[in-house]
């Protein structure tokens, strides 16, 4: 068992699931919110370990290189941290018109006003 | 030693991490995000995703972090103390994490270059990409045209997102074809800060010029570009009030160009279209394939970028003109 070798990926499952532990565990939305970031960017840190290569470069072609780094993965998440800011986007702008009708971030003080209903 | 590096940025994201679990004040949680996306970018450079890097840097420790501090700014910025026992969430999250490291166990060591990930269709983009494309940097070559699909799908969904946050919250123009108060400047009293600010503006946006147009040549492209772009505006904003940057960019005229940037894209995907190839096949565009390869991922690009830029800066009005003073 080579414990360098798979170090990265262990510590991308232990910040996915601190992340995970965050949404779960608190009641505060926009906690709720960091902690999905969290989850999604251990996620982004899972897919860049596994298109390493060691001894390669970054995949821009050059006559002085010739082993590039995978850029698939890269591509990937490229994308998917922008399309992350936008959807984030979209639960702050939630979060804060469930504020400006509740009064309140807090998923228990919301509960407890709809059950009052 | 870059085993070492590597360490290090892993071990000081678990403190981040944790930490981030562990305090109540919003504010903090917010900021120790963004530094939690900055080490990221640090640990995604010396994994070689340059490209990578560059757009977290810019979206996940920049546009989020300023979004974040908006939305509190709209809300409470104090969690209040969680009523029920964690025990059970940190049961869950203990056996998923058990079972997810157990399920590593079969994935191939960490930098190994016979892993079957590298064996698939990456060898082939980066020896065919030159040749067919054209582009040096491979991930500009897949992003805007081997999977180009993809990436027009990435761009509507982030013109959707612009759009839900826009009818959620809306954005008000107070000050609507009347000249504003001089006396509105939003921080009058740092001098420091306000002047250095100012200088920085025509930095930020010649850079993500750069960025936008020689995505093809080195790191960078239309998605980074967007948002240093919309990161120069936010300065604006932050120098001289908000006000005073809906007078220089309106809200409708951003509308307008988010919807222009999809056209471009959705508009040469038509173009090859109408010249005889498939949907989002720049080869027909121009006279010979590199060349008309060369035309497409500048278009798309340009496309990209516009949408970006003016979907972030959308957002940041409808979050911070949503309480009047």
């Amino acid at each position: 068992m080579n414990l360098a070798g798979h170090y990265n990926y262990w510590v991308a499952i232990f910040l996915m699931m601190t992340g995970f532990y965050v949404v779960i565990s608190r009641g505060n939305l926009i906690k709720k919110l960091i902690g999905l970031n969290l989850f999604s960017t251990s996620v982004f840190i899972l897919y860049i370990s596994l298109g390493k290569i060691h001894g390669a470069t970054a995949p821009i072609a050059d006559d002085r290189f010739q082993l590039y780094s995978n850029p698939v993965p890269h591509v990937l998440i490229l994308t998917a941290i922008v399309v992350g800011v936008a959807t984030t986007a979209v639960g702050l702008a939630l979060i804060t018109r469930i504020y400006e009708q509740y009064g309140s971030i807090e998923e228990d003080d919301i509960r407890i006003k709809d059950e009052s209903l | 030693m870059e085993l070492f590096i590597d360490i290090t940025l892993l071990t000081f994201l678990c403190i981040t991490a944790m930490a981030i679990t562990v305090i109540r004040k919003l504010f903090c949680a917010v900021m120790l995000a963004s530094i939690f996306s900055l080490l990221c970018a640090c640990l995604f450079v010396t994994m070689d995703a340059v490209d990578v890097a560059f757009t977290e840097a810019a979206v996940g420790s920049g546009i989020s972090t300023v979004l974040m501090l908006a939305a509190l700014n709209l809300t409470h910025s104090r969690e209040k103390r969680p009523p029920h026992q964690p025990l059970v969430a940190l049961l869950v999250v203990g056996v998923t994490g058990i079972v997810l490291m157990y399920g590593t166990m079969d994935l191939p060591v960490f930098g190994d270059a016979a892993a079957p990930i590298h064996h698939h269709v990456a060898p082939r983009y980066i020896e065919q990409s030159p040749l067919e494309v054209g582009p040096p940097n491979f991930v500009t070559s897949i992003l805007a045209s081997y999977r180009g699909y993809d990436t027009l799908a990435e761009t509507i969904v982030i013109f959707t997102a612009g759009l839900s946050v826009i009818a959620l919250l809306g954005i008000r123009d107070r000050y609507a074809g009347r000249p504003i108060p001089s006396d509105r400047s939003a921080m009058k009293d740092y001098v420091v800060l306000r002047i250095v600010a100012k200088m920085l503006m025509p930095f930020v946006f010649l850079f993500a010029l750069y960025v936008q147009f020689h995505g093809d040549y080195g790191a960078g492209g239309g998605f980074q570009a967007g948002v240093i772009f919309a990161s120069g505006v936010i300065i604006h904003s932050l120098t001289l009030g908000r006000d005073r940057t809906l007078k220089a960019f309106p809200h409708q005229f951003l509308r307008g160009l988010a919807t222009v940037g999809v056209l471009i894209y959705g508009g040469t995907g038509l173009a090859s279209i109408l010249r005889g190839g498939n949907f989002l096949d720049y080869s027909v565009l121009a006279a010979t394939q590199l060349k008309g390869q060369h035309l497409g991922i500048f278009l798309v690009e340009l496309g990209v970028g516009l949408t970006v830029f003016s979907i972030m800066i959308l957002m940041y009005y409808a979050f911070s003109y949503r309480r009047e003073p």
